[in-house]
């Protein structure tokens, strides 16, 4: 088993999957039904060759494991070339477990143009887990900017009343952020020479060079995250995506920003990263703060999950800036424990508003009595959302407010509030939506979660405590690559102090 | 007595040229109607031709006294030149025909268009280079006036003509001064007489030789023709306009900036810059108003010069090399485009607005696909072709050291990306009001069908065509 492409396997299965769909012909319900099975079955068998690579992953070693590569571009040094370590494995895994749950939940909700909506999730996939195999750059950003075209299509086709400027903002500030990337990506491969990752991470960029490639970077991952003040395409973004658009956006596409600060701005650019820290925890704390404030008075379910998405990404932005152990490690845990906790609230909202048709908070009221089920799981992922000790939520932010307190105690002083704030604004929507009386009179009749979805959301809720109680499966294979690219960002600031006293 | 020169390096021009002239001749006295024939047969000429170009000649050879050259870049080129000329033709056939308007004159002074291109991009000399100009401008006028009953189509033709022959009297004056203060029109002897210094007067006429040919590539700020006679030259045409002139002028432009004037590239730099700049801003604001397809397709296509122009200015093989590859691409890109263009008919009526394509995604899925990808592709998403075009210009402008002209080019590719996705938005998200017709015959669904292919693939197997263009762009600089 060890000797197959394992990567190439997973990313481009799905697009096969796509491929075949895109061969049904008939009639209109008869593709339907056999587009979704044909999408289920891909991305299950996609999620089982993704746990393939996690067996086959070995903890210790903290390099780029499972490589595979081919010869790409003639003449340039850019080549096809797949690998993960302890910071991009569990994107991965991520990718694939979202990507059948959010067909599953689709199964019903999506209606019209089925084919092309599946077709459309599976190219997305692949996108996706491209992103984070990745080992060149060229590659990463042709799955990076990729991945626009299928979210465009799903929110503009599958979308809400505003659906065509929540796609058009979605795709244009995204695109904006991303072409600086991409010449940045051309002025570093002139100065290094290659687009190898690994290579890319060994090489050391010249001092001034380092400020304009970090801040063409932190401009297409900032976007993406997204941090405040750019965040303002993903409220009407998730607003208008249909459920599953809006769970693969909460659940994987804002963490390839995360990933992209992790993997390339503050390895590749150490002593930019160490000079602008502050500046990102400025942003990454009016952030929490901001946006948790806002979160409190939204009248919109999904809005409000939304701007909570902003204030836990913020707690992510910060901790991988402290650069400590803690810092970094909780904020890659935060990310896969916001993947989890996040898709799940959006499937929630999604499951109600499939019965009612609304997104409004004060639509709802009392759904306990009728729903214990969906109460329950709804509870899950509330308190994991807060933070709760036991869930995962806790896990992440409590080692990245370890790491902002080593750092800087003012940021972490800043930054908890936001866990005060985050509780208040999660179990005050928790209240509006589950307690108190049931008046309105088509929720006397709604009903419980049903098989499907309960088998939507049974793996999110084993995930969610799995990683509250045990995080260690996923805190280990981490250890080796986080310690090692930290030790390499010490070795560099080390040297350009050295450099700059010598020169005195 | 001199001796004959040698005609084995314009052997595809010849083809050209006596093919048309007999195919003029058969049209012109058979008694019955031979256009069907007469435009199959140029498409094979025209074929022919290029295979001829392609396995014809190696290496670099000039005949006619230096006045004709033909080497790698010319080959790959014309090769462009002769392809796309002959699908848009193909294209024409069934289009011309439906509009009750198909006549032998068509293919024939698309031939000599063509024919006209080829020498272009072969010119060596200023004489040869504004023969050859001419020679196509002409062919040119005619085709944008050629349906004339057609009011839009006949002021196309008029405004194209008058604007045309004042770029070409800028590059005859240009070309005089340049004359004049060097002694030679020779594009190799160009490339060694300004050993000492160079005098004002060829500098002030190599400012207007590249006016005059920023003109027939239709950059800023000698665009203004563009959207007039995209608009309103019957469609086949407009889709030629795209295309085939497009590479010629360029790589016309490419071969006189870098080989005669290659003494003078500090100079023609700065001009080439400031042109391209505005290329890039100009097609990308302008085209967001636009309700005309055609139109917006016109500003598109200003856009793209402008992306082309900025690899121009970076005077390198590399840079060169990413027009060739951007060109190549932009070809297949468009070639598709004009083809679903051209099939845009409700209940047999032409149209050509944007809002006519809605719902498209319901009524033809194939062809919206289709659409979509060019569109995405135009826009330099990746893992469309486009993606790489645009990637290879950039990479020449920056190592070039152009990184302002670069930061203005991807900024205007986000605003250009508006309007692309635009249309796919008309396609996708709108409901379809009147639908188009069906049955939009073989050519225009092979050609949009192959172009979408192509451009889809091109990531996964890019060797050939960089290969190609590195080697063909190498022996622009080779002497």
């Amino acid at each position: 088993m060890s000797d197959w492409p394992l990567l190439t396997i997973t990313t481009f299965l799905p697009l096969v999957g796509a491929l075949l769909i895109l061969t049904i012909r008939g009639e209109t319900e008869m593709v339907a039904r056999n587009a979704r099975n044909v999408a289920m079955l891909t991305s299950l068998a996609t999620l089982v060759v993704s746990l393939a690579i996690w067996n086959e992953f070995d903890p210790k070693s903290a390099d780029f494991q499972l490589i595979d590569q081919a010869k790409w571009m003639p003449g340039l040094a850019i080549n096809y070339k797949m690998g993960v370590d302890g910071i991009s494995l569990f994107f991965v895994l991520l990718s694939t477990l979202l990507t059948p749950i959010c067909i599953l939940s689709a199964w019903k909700a999506v209606k019209v143009r089925v084919k092309e909506y599946m077709i459309a999730f599976l190219i997305l996939e692949t996108m996706m887990i491209g992103t984070f195999c990745a080992l060149d750059l060229v590659l990463f950003y042709v799955f990076f900017e990729a991945v626009l075209i299928p979210m465009f299509i799903i929110i503009g086709v599958w979308g809400g009343p505003r659906r065509v400027y929540a796609a058009f903002k979605f795709f244009l500030y995204t695109l904006l952020g991303s072409v600086l990337l991409l010449l940045a990506l051309i002025a570093m491969y002139y100065d290094a020479g290659t687009t190898d990752i690994p290579t890319l991470l060994a090489h050391t960029f010249p001092h001034g060079m380092q400020y304009w490639l970090w801040f063409a970077f932190f401009a297409s991952f900032a976007v993406k995250v997204p941090m405040w003040p750019v965040h303002t395409w993903l409220p009407d973004a998730h607003v208008e995506a249909p459920t599953a658009g809006s769970v693969i956006l909460a659940g994987v596409l804002l963490k390839m920003g995360g990933y992209g600060f992790v993997r390339f701005s503050v390895p590749m650019f150490p002593i930019a990263t160490h000079d602008l820290a502050p500046l990102v925890y400025a942003l990454s704390v009016v952030a929490i703060v901001y946006t948790s404030l806002v979160a409190l008075v939204q009248e919109d379910m999904k809005k409000l999950i939304a701007y909570s998405s902003v204030a836990h990404m913020g707690f992510v932005t910060m901790g991988v800036f402290t650069v400590t152990t803690q810092g970094m490690e909780g904020a890659l845990f935060q990310m896969l424990s916001h993947g989890i906790v996040s898709a799940a609230l959006f499937l929630c909202v999604g499951v109600v508003y499939d019965r009612i048709h609304s997104r409004e908070i004060t639509r709802y009221g009392g759904l306990v009595n009728r729903m214990p089920a969906y109460a329950f799981v709804f509870m899950v992922f509330t308190l994991g959302s807060v933070g709760l000790p036991g869930t995962s939520g806790f896990v992440g932010e409590f080692l990245s407010l370890l790491g902002a307190f080593e750092a800087n105690t003012w940021v972490a002083l800043f930054a908890t509030t936001g866990v005060i704030l985050g509780a208040a604004y999660m179990l005050y929507l928790y209240r509006r939506i589950i307690f108190g009386k049931l008046t309105k009179e088509d929720l006397k009749t709604i009903l419980d979660l049903s098989p499907r979805e309960i088998a939507m959301f049974a793996p999110l809720v084993i995930g969610v405590f799995w990683m509250g109680l045990y995080p260690s499966s996923f805190l280990n294979p981490m250890h080796a690559s986080v310690a090692k690219l930290i030790g390499n960002y010490h070795v560099a600031l080390n040297m350009a102090h050295q450099l700059a006293s010598a020169a005195q | 007595m001199t001796s004959l020169p040698s005609l084995q390096p314009i052997l595809p021009e010849l083809i050209v040229a006596i093919g048309a002239i007999a195919l003029l001749l058969f049209g012109v006295f058979q008694k019955k109607d031979t256009t069907r024939t007469v435009s199959w047969l140029a498409v094979l000429l025209l074929i022919v031709a290029g295979i001829v170009e392609h396995w014809g000649t190696t290496g670099r050879v000039e005949t006619f006294g230096s006045q004709f050259v033909v080497d790698g870049f010319a080959r790959f080129t014309k090769v462009l030149i002769l392809f796309a000329s002959a699908v848009c033709l193909a294209m024409a056939t069934g289009w011309l025909r439906k509009e009750q308007a198909e006549r032998i004159e068509f293919p024939v002074v698309t031939l000599f268009a063509t024919l006209g291109m080829m020498m272009m991009v072969s010119a060596n000399n200023l004489i040869s280079l504004y023969l050859s100009l001419e020679l196509q401008s002409l062919s040119l006028y005619v085709l944008a006036a050629y349906q004339r009953d057609n009011a839009k189509a006949t002021e196309a033709g008029l405004k194209y003509f008058v604007l045309g022959s004042l770029a070409s009297g800028m590059l005859l004056y240009g070309a005089s001064l340049v004359y004049g203060f060097s002694g030679t029109t020779g594009f190799d002897a160009l490339a060694h007489a300004f050993g000492n210094g160079i005098p004002v007067g060829v500098t002030v006429g190599m400012v207007f030789v590249l006016a005059g040919l920023a003109f027939k590539t239709s950059a800023v700020p000698f665009h203004m023709w563009t959207p007039d006679v995209y608009e309103g030259a019957p469609t086949p045409v407009t889709a030629l306009f795209s295309v085939s002139p497009k590479v010629a002028a360029l790589a016309l432009l490419i071969r006189v900036m870098i080989e005669p004037f290659g003494a003078l590239t500090h100079q023609w730099m700065q001009v080439v810059v400031v042109i391209s700049g505005a290329s890039m801003i100009l097609g990308a604001f302008a085209a967001i108003v636009q309700t005309n397809i055609k139109r917006l397709m016109a500003y598109s296509s200003i856009g793209h010069v402008g992306y082309m122009l900025m690899a121009v200015a970076t005077g390198t093989t590399e840079g060169v090399r990413g027009i060739l590859i951007y060109l190549s691409i932009y070809l297949f890109m468009n070639l598709g485009t004009w083809a679903i263009i051209m099939a845009m008919r409700q209940r047999g009526r032409l149209v050509e607005k944007i809002t006519d394509l809605a719902g498209l995604s319901k009524t033809h899925p194939g062809m919206a696909l289709a659409l979509a990808i060019f569109m995405f592709s135009m826009a330099g998403i990746p893992p469309l072709a486009g993606f790489w075009a645009k990637l290879y210009v950039f990479m020449a402008a920056i190592h070039g050291g152009l990184v302002i002209l670069a930061v203005i080019g991807v900024l205007s590719s986000v605003v250009g990306a508006y309007y692309y996705l635009r249309i796919v938005k008309i396609m996708y998200f709108d409901e379809p009001a009147e639908q188009l017709d069906k049955g939009v015959g073989t050519s225009l669904t092979v050609v949009m069908t192959v172009a979408a292919i192509v451009i889809a693939v091109v990531t996964l197997i890019p060797s050939p065509l960089v290969n190609r263009a590195g080697a063909a762009a190498a022996t622009l600089f080779g002497s």
